[in-house]
């Protein structure tokens, strides 16, 4: 039998703050989205005190001031460096692991046969803790989304934090209670369809027929089904390259002129042309939008977007730029307060695969050698020590992160202090 | 059971010093070439678990008997187990501070290296967080 076990982060992004603030430990804490505009993460005290995720932080200004919450702009150099760090210590303890997102991971414990799994799982969580500060919860089950249900009432019970879902008579006593919307793949379209056709519970779906199921939900939905019902049809995932990159952000402050949304265009796009050539591949295409302040109801809108098609694939951030800002300048127009602008690098293909063409020659690209030295030279120094003149230097449009941490893990100026 | 601490992992971003240097004579091949044996990773001496070592910043003048001065880098291991004697970086009223940890007869107590600055001590019941321990302290000379 399959063993599966998901580790999850309680409260990532608030317990990353809290390892290098102890004063944080008790205190409620928000974390802001991008731009300082949305509550995207809470702690449990926060979520106690009945904030809502997602929504404006303005709107809850009162309840912050109240209850004296502690208030975050996102530290993604924070918190993608101790994501690393946990995701390392869990690879530790099995070779079988797949990375599900910034904070949850699926390891295989099958293949280790631990006397003791349950304790097994008690000692990564105690490792994980020690080692990098950040508190997890374990559930263990027969397959991934049982593992992920397990997950759920691991985090209810924060002394153990430890959940095994193996045993028949548990998973009865759990998946009777629980709503179909709950269960790990379920989407809010197919809860609706399942409701209407008399299956509210977890424990309703497992008990369903697999073909009528399938009918309703596709193979996907059967897959579900049979999960719940104990039978592994969802492995670990290797990691794919990303078939799309998209890199956007909305600026600090409305912008009108062309020439600062230019600049910001040019950082977004050299920022996922290195992301493209971290995964080895090429765009054959870029896709520019940009965006006015729909929540403005006063103000006069206009959204647009454009897609171009490159002649020969590439990840050269100048080629890349070149191109954005040619579709940029299809698609503004004067006299409008912009709030956004961004790119995606359209139709990947391997760096290593090339088609030949009849007019051009690309069997060895030049660009390439400056891009690596670009690469390098920025992974080594630190981000945008080499820069494209397009990037610009004030860079007024920048977002608003006046609340951020300091960046303990990743810019020396920064280090935690210590008296 | 028991878990085994993995001591060998690799760093992220190795430093490769040649281990031997000769200046070059021209004509002569150096007679040291058939003895290279790679390169010193200083990373690799100072920081035994990666996912698990922090830099540090000290500031103030407590620890200078342990030759920690204001400004010094810490690495910090948190996967090790704090214990008499050690320096360590502990919670003390929601501030990390770094001290030395003494055993006492009746709880612990966090020593300064500095007469200036009284121990802190910490009776039985009080319990003291140790953040992690402190294994080298890096000091510039210039």
């Amino acid at each position: 039998m399959k063993i599966f076990a998901l580790v999850d982060c309680n409260n990532f992004y608030a317990s990353c703050e809290r390892v290098f603030d102890p004063s944080l430990k008790e205190r409620a804490i928000v974390i802001l989205s991008n731009n300082d505009g949305c509550i995207v993460a809470r702690s449990n005290e926060a979520k106690s005190l009945g904030i809502p995720m997602g929504i404006p932080v303005f709107k809850q200004k009162a309840v912050i001031k109240k209850h004296n919450v502690a208030v975050f702009s996102s530290n993604y150099q924070l918190y993608g460096d101790m994501s690393k760090r946990v995701m390392d210590s869990l690879g530790l303890f099995t070779p079988d692991m797949e990375v599900y997102s910034i904070d949850e991971a699926f390891l295989r414990l099958d293949y280790l046969q631990p006397r003791n799994l349950y304790e097994y799982c008690k000692t990564i969580r105690e490792k994980v803790l020690q080692w990098t500060g950040i508190p997890v919860s374990i559930g263990i089950g027969p397959t991934k989304v049982l593992a992920k249900i397990a997950n759920h009432v691991a985090k209810k019970q924060t002394d153990v934090g430890v959940f095994d879902i193996r045993c028949q008579q548990k998973q009865d006593n759990i998946l009777k209670p629980l709503d179909v919307d709950k269960i790990w793949g379920i989407a809010r379209g197919w809860s609706e369809r399942l409701n209407s056709m008399g299956i509210y519970k977890a424990s309703e779906l497992r008990d369903a027929s697999p073909p009528i199921i399938r009918k309703h939900l596709s193979v996907v939905g059967e897959r579900i089904l049979r999960e719940l019902k104990g039978q592994s049809c969802i492995d670990l995932e290797a990691i794919q390259p990303k078939k799309n990159i998209m890199s956007s952000k909305s600026f600090g402050k409305p912008l009108t002129k062309k020439e600062p949304i230019e600049e910001a265009l040019s950082n977004y796009a050299a920022c996922a042309c290195e992301k493209l050539r971290k995964q080895n591949s090429r765009a054959q295409a870029v896709h520019v939008f940009v965006q006015t302040n729909g929540f403005r109801e006063t103000e006069r809108q206009y959204n647009n977007a454009i897609t171009h098609t490159l002649t020969i694939p590439t990840s050269d951030t100048r080629i890349i730029i070149e191109a954005a800002k040619f579709c940029l300048s299809m698609i503004y127009k004067h006299g409008y307060r912009y709030k956004k602008t961004g790119i995606m690098l359209l139709d990947l293909i391997p760096a290593s695969l090339k088609q030949k063409q009849l007019f051009v020659n690309f069997d060895h690209n030049p660009g390439d050698d400056l891009m690596n030295i670009v690469d390098r030279v920025n992974k080594e120094q630190g981000p945008n020590t080499l820069f494209f003149g397009a990037q610009g230097v004030n860079r007024e449009w920048k977002m608003r992160c006046g609340l951020r941490s300091p960046r303990y893990t990743t810019q020396w100026d920064e280090l935690l202090m210590v008296r | 059971m028991t878990l085994v601490t993995p001591t060998v992992l690799k760093i992220a971003k190795p430093c490769h010093l040649p281990l031997a240097l000769c200046h070059v004579e021209a004509g002569f091949p150096s007679p040291a070439d058939d003895y290279m044996e790679g390169a010193l990773d200083l990373n690799e001496h100072v920081i035994k678990h990666p996912s698990a070592t922090y830099f540090v910043r000290a500031s103030g003048d407590s620890m200078i008997g342990a030759g920690i001065f204001n400004g010094d880098l810490l690495i910090v291991d948190r996967s090790l187990e704090a214990s008499s004697g050690k320096v360590v970086i502990a919670e003390v009223d929601g501030q990390l501070t770094v001290k030395r940890l003494l055993k006492l007869n009746d709880g612990f107590s966090l020593q300064s290296e500095n007469s200036s600055y009284p121990p802190i001590e910490l009776q039985e019941g009080n319990e003291v967080v140790v953040w992690g321990v402190v294994t080298h302290v890096i000091h510039d000379l210039l």
